[in-house]
């Protein structure tokens, strides 16, 4: 455990998210036109830190976070928190592969993530200001959002995602096509948040990544949860057929 | 009938004295217009966005009632506009036939359709693009929409702009709730289709030239804040 700087503790939660955890997928049955995705899919997540989603293209990870969510809603089955149907909507974070940034300026994109959450208008800018200095992006507050470079772009993503201190920090590949630099300034912010409490779930190919970021990974494969492995555990000695061929680079694509 | 270039040199002299005629008719309507598609756009843009965002049975044939709206004939909206505010009409005691007030009544009935329907579109597009992102924040829907109507600013000048257009070039409509009153309602396209049945065309000239640059300027305007707010990303 990193020990946590100071400026670090505005990312800790609102509220526990404990009491919304472990996240169950239970029989869930997902498809689009004819064609499943998932068919009695179960899977958990739970505990704190940080858990990674990997497995091939095409598997159903993208799918998988969407559904905890609360984005997508299966055909049949339940996402259970804790036992409860409800997604703890308002708690969760969620950082896209590809950042969707308003129209506006770096602050009025977190500015608004605050006014959407219903942050009073009178701490907006406040927090809005501190969340960009502990992004190193305050010197970027006044630029437009969409003429920064992918990685600060993906940075405000993130930063605007924990705006509101969610519980839950749900990440579809958020360093995808980005440089070493840029991705390690991510996954700065990601492990501290995790660090102040918020519970990640983070989809990614990058084993180097799991094993910066993870403490346990769960391995999809056509539609299936192969294996949940701690992190060491699943880079060493995978537990299946599967994910050996996924991490050798044999299977890349369902 | 006058000597076709005399005409044109009245018109210009007209033009340039700042004649007191022609002012004050410019300044009627432009007040009419502008307040008229202010209103349009109040009204149209929350209803465009509302359409966009909104999932309830009978959407597609209200989209479909709007878009046939932007279609309607100025003289018949001045007709039914007429006997709702004539003095046996249900709002003749309001007293406003013949005042620029039922001219603007008239005018945002013609653009509100043409505004919200253009916006609904544009809407739309953006909420396609947004959608995941603000249902991630959890955003309402009215919170979804003022989101989408902020971050749309510069497509909606367009939809306000088609709006100013219909009502700037609009006669049918204000004829018929305005009177045409001298000093009163009378606006420029009322008055040049009535300096010209006069075979006065002076006047009609200069309103012409007037309006064709009122409509070229604030066309150029807008394509200028656009380009500028594309530049910056924000468009």
């Amino acid at each position: 455990m990193l020990k946590m700087n100071p400026d670090f503790a505005l990312l800790a939660p609102a509220r526990p998210f404990t009491c919304h955890l472990p996240i169950r997928l239970d029989g869930v049955d997902l498809g689009f036109k004819n064609r499943s995705v998932f068919a009695n899919l179960n899977a958990t997540i739970g505990g704190h830190g940080i858990t990674a989603i990997m497995g091939p293209n095409g598997a159903g990870k993208s799918l998988l976070l969407r559904l905890m969510a609360g984005l997508l809603r299966p055909d049949h089955g339940d996402v259970l928190f804790n036992g409860s149907a409800r997604v703890p909507a308002g708690r969760i974070g969620f950082v896209f592969q590809r950042p969707v940034l308003l129209r506006r300026t770096v602050l009025a994109n977190v500015l608004h993530a605050l006014a959407v959450a219903g942050v009073p208008r009178t701490d907006r800018q406040a927090r809005a200001t501190e969340l960009l200095a502990l992004g190193e992006m305050h010197g970027l507050a006044a630029s437009p959002a969409r003429k920064l470079s992918g990685g600060e772009q993906q940075r405000l993503s993130l930063l605007r995602a924990l705006a509101c201190k969610p519980g839950l920090l749900l990440l579809d590949e958020p360093s995808a096509s980005l440089d070493p630099q840029a991705t390690l300034l991510i996954e700065n912010i990601i492990r501290r948040a995790s660090d102040c409490g918020v519970k990640v779930v983070i989809v990614t190919h990058d084993q180097g990544q799991a094993a910066r970021l993870a403490d346990e990974v769960v391995f999809v494969h056509q539609g299936q949860v192969m294996d949940t492995q701690d992190i060491g555990e699943f880079l060493n000695r995978p537990g299946t057929a599967q994910a050996r061929a996924y991490l050798a680079g044999e299977l890349l694509i369902d | 009938m006058q000597d076709f270039s005399q005409a044109f040199a009245e018109a210009f002299a007209l033009i340039g004295t700042a004649d007191a005629t022609l002012i004050g008719i410019i300044v009627l309507s432009l007040q009419v217009t502008l307040t008229a598609v202010l209103i349009a756009c109040l009204i149209g843009f929350p209803l465009g966005g509302a359409l966009a965002v909104g999932r309830f049975p009978g959407r597609m044939a209200l989209v479909v009632f709007l878009n046939s709206l932007m279609g309607l004939p100025p003289v018949v909206v001045g007709l039914v506009i007429y006997l709702f505010l004539s003095a046996a009409g249900p709002l003749g005691y309001l007293q406003l036939l013949y005042t620029p007030t039922a001219m603007v009544i008239a005018q945002v009935v013609l653009v509100t359709p043409i505004v919200a329907a253009l916006a609904r579109q544009v809407i739309e597009d953006l909420h396609s693009e947004y959608d995941d992102m603000l249902r991630a924040m959890n955003a309402s829907r009215l919170q979804t929409i003022w989101t989408l109507i902020v971050d749309a600013r510069y497509s909606l000048l367009t939809s306000a702009l088609a709006g100013l257009g219909r009502a700037l070039a609009e006669v049918g409509a204000v004829i018929i709730v305005g009177g045409n009153i001298a000093n009163v309602t009378r606006v420029m396209t009322t008055t040049i289709a009535l300096e010209t049945s006069k075979g006065e065309l002076a006047l009609a000239l200069g309103l012409g030239i007037i309006l064709v640059g009122l409509s070229i300027l604030i066309n150029a305007g807008l394509f200028l804040l656009k380009h500028s707010a594309q530049q910056r990303a924000y468009a």
